[in-house]
């Protein structure tokens, strides 16, 4: 039996995403990000969003189009140029409303919202200013005592209070964006690099989830691409998948491309001149994605 | 590189510096080493290269690695000994085998730190980092920094936003919660500074040739505990300096992140 057919087009996906959502994007940085369905996300009239993400040009992009009220992020950087330019005049601005995390609170708060709890325990944030900057994030003591074990010693009566920790609450999505490398029309997606990042997690904290790949390939050729281990996204956690080749462009996608440095260049330049973003969007942002991939192509 | 730039003879204060880093992972053993920034990694490298071989380091990215990997090269031969993907690289965050080595644009006299943003948070004047990793190093890990542009601007009364825990954030969590608070040391392109004083200020372990204690005063924007005899700090062996120039940075970007004065 082959798997579900679940392929859609980019502008469908982008048909699912409405004012005020809450929109997660896999990735890391400049790295493997859905940048295809980004594009269609700036050519269309939705607004008002809230990202979460571990940041990347796909931040520094939708804020710049005005498309964001609050960026939830530990980091936004496009890896060799460590500042977001784009990001950095819209926090500076104001423009732009501002949660604050740690990395590893971050995904502490994608694994509650995958795992369907409301918030997981950590000792990341004590001390720091994590806690001034989000007042919502609150702390709580373990209902253990010290030395606790369940399996039959007797509690520790000196133990006195438990440990203090924060409770990182559930990073929960409308929609998660994801690119992966390889993935097959029921939804089932491949990773060919490195690290897998948090794209699963992102796939499972939030309702719908949609997937781009470079490649659809046939489920039976997945071992022939990578080993099982690669299979990190199974059709469980996707709504829907789309194939977009380079479509995580400028980010680096390796081994199917490396960064587009070049390009990264002139889209952070654009930051500092607002006649260079009229002439960068009408060039890149306000064409197609085939028009998109000439231009980037033949460049 | 041009040879002007990279002196056959007597060590550069990048040179220094390395050395400088290194030394906070002295005694360090089995654990993960973690240098972020360019003379961080020279000096994890070398002392991985030298007098701490257990330490295990990353190749910058998803990898650990048990070569000595140069720095600056296209890429270099790995003997890969693991996959440290984030994930995995957050586990040993908080299973706790690391000392990691982060920069700070700001850092107090407690060893606060700031990376997020300078102004406020609610409208920053400036946006820098985030907080990136730095509340869950500071709270699990040893966590040292390397300041190459030590100044006013830089070692200031009060840090804007904490985004690393400090001595006095930490005391005032309590024991048990800040048990695995620890900030070996502070490398700067002055000197080394340490937090080995009775309530944790910041001291002023030993100075780079070629700087003096007014110096380092007149540059930093808090008061310093400073003993009565600064010792200067260590300058490499005659094998450390030959790892470094040929082996660990051989294109010598230690010179670009820090020129010698």
């Amino acid at each position: 039996m082959a798997a579900p057919d679940k392929r859609v087009t980019v502008d469908d996906i982008v048909g699912e995403i409405h004012d005020g959502m809450t929109v997660g994007f896999g990735g890391w940085g400049s790295r493997r990000k859905p940048m295809a369905i980004v594009r269609a996300l700036l050519r269309s009239p939705v607004k008002d969003l809230t990202l979460v993400s571990y940041g990347g040009p796909e931040v520094g992009l939708l804020c710049r189009a005005g498309k964001v009220a609050r960026v939830v992020y530990a980091f936004v950087s496009l890896d060799s140029i460590p500042l977001e330019p784009h990001f950095r005049n819209a926090r500076q601005s104001g423009a732009v409303a501002a949660t604050e995390l740690d990395e590893g609170m971050f995904l502490l708060g994608l694994q509650a919202a995958a795992w369907r709890v409301p918030f997981l325990p950590t000792r990341v944030g004590l001390g720091s200013d994590i806690l001034t900057a989000n007042p919502d994030i609150t702390t709580i003591e373990s209902p253990y005592p010290e030395g606790f074990r369940p399996w039959g010693r007797e509690p520790q009566a000196s133990g006195g209070r438990g440990e203090l920790l924060v409770a990182m609450p559930a990073l929960e999505l409308d929609v998660a964006l994801v690119h992966m490398h390889r993935g097959d029309q029921g939804g089932n997606g491949q990773y060919l690099n490195v690290d897998p990042y948090f794209d699963d997690l992102m796939c499972m904290a939030a309702t719908q989830s949609f997937m781009s790949v470079e490649k659809i390939v046939p489920t039976e050729q997945f071992l022939a691409e990578g080993p099982v281990q690669s299979l990190r996204i199974n059709r469980l956690m996707v709504s829907g998948v789309v194939e977009t080749p380079n479509g995580a462009h400028f980010t680096e996608c390796p081994p199917d491309y490396e960064r587009d440095e070049a390009f990264q260049r002139e889209y952070a330049a654009t930051a500092k001149d607002d006649g260079a973003w009229e002439a960068f969007r009408a060039k890149y942002l306000d064409v197609t994605e085939v028009e998109y991939q000439d231009a980037v192509t033949s460049a | 590189m041009p040879d002007d730039v990279v002196p056959a003879g007597s060590p550069t204060r990048a040179e220094i510096c390395c050395i400088a880093v290194a030394e906070a992972f002295r005694g360090d053993g089995e654990i993960l080493a973690n240098p972020i920034g360019t003379i961080p990694m020279i000096g994890g490298r070398l002392a991985k290269a030298t007098f701490e071989p257990l330490l295990l380091m990353t190749d910058g990215e998803g990898l650990l690695i048990e070569n000595t990997m140069p720095v600056g090269v296209r890429n270099p031969a790995k003997v890969v000994a693991s996959w440290n993907p984030y994930r995995s690289m957050f586990d040993i965050v908080w299973n706790g085998p690391r000392h990691v080595i982060m920069g700070a644009t700001q850092i107090d006299r407690f060893g606060n730190q700031n990376i997020a943003l300078l102004g406020s948070l609610a409208k920053p004047t400036v946006q820098l980092l985030g907080f990136r990793g730095a509340p869950g190093n500071t709270i699990n890990n040893k966590t040292s920094y390397w300041v190459p542009n030590h100044s006013r601007k830089a070692f200031v009364e009060r840090v804007d936003v904490a985004s690393g825990v400090g001595y006095d954030r930490a005391a005032a969590l309590g024991e048990r919660a800040a048990r695995f608070h620890c900030l070996p040391r502070v490398v700067s392109n002055l000197g080394v500074f340490d937090f080995n004083t009775p309530d944790h200020r910041m001291r002023l372990a030993s100075v780079h040739p070629g700087v003096s204690v007014d110096d380092v005063v007149a540059a930093t924007g808090f008061e310093l505990a400073i003993g009565d005899d600064v010792p200067a700090t260590r300058e490499p062996t005659v094998d450390e300096l030959e790892l470094i120039r040929t082996v660990i940075d051989p294109t010598g970007l230690r010179e670009r992140e820090l020129p010698n004065p």
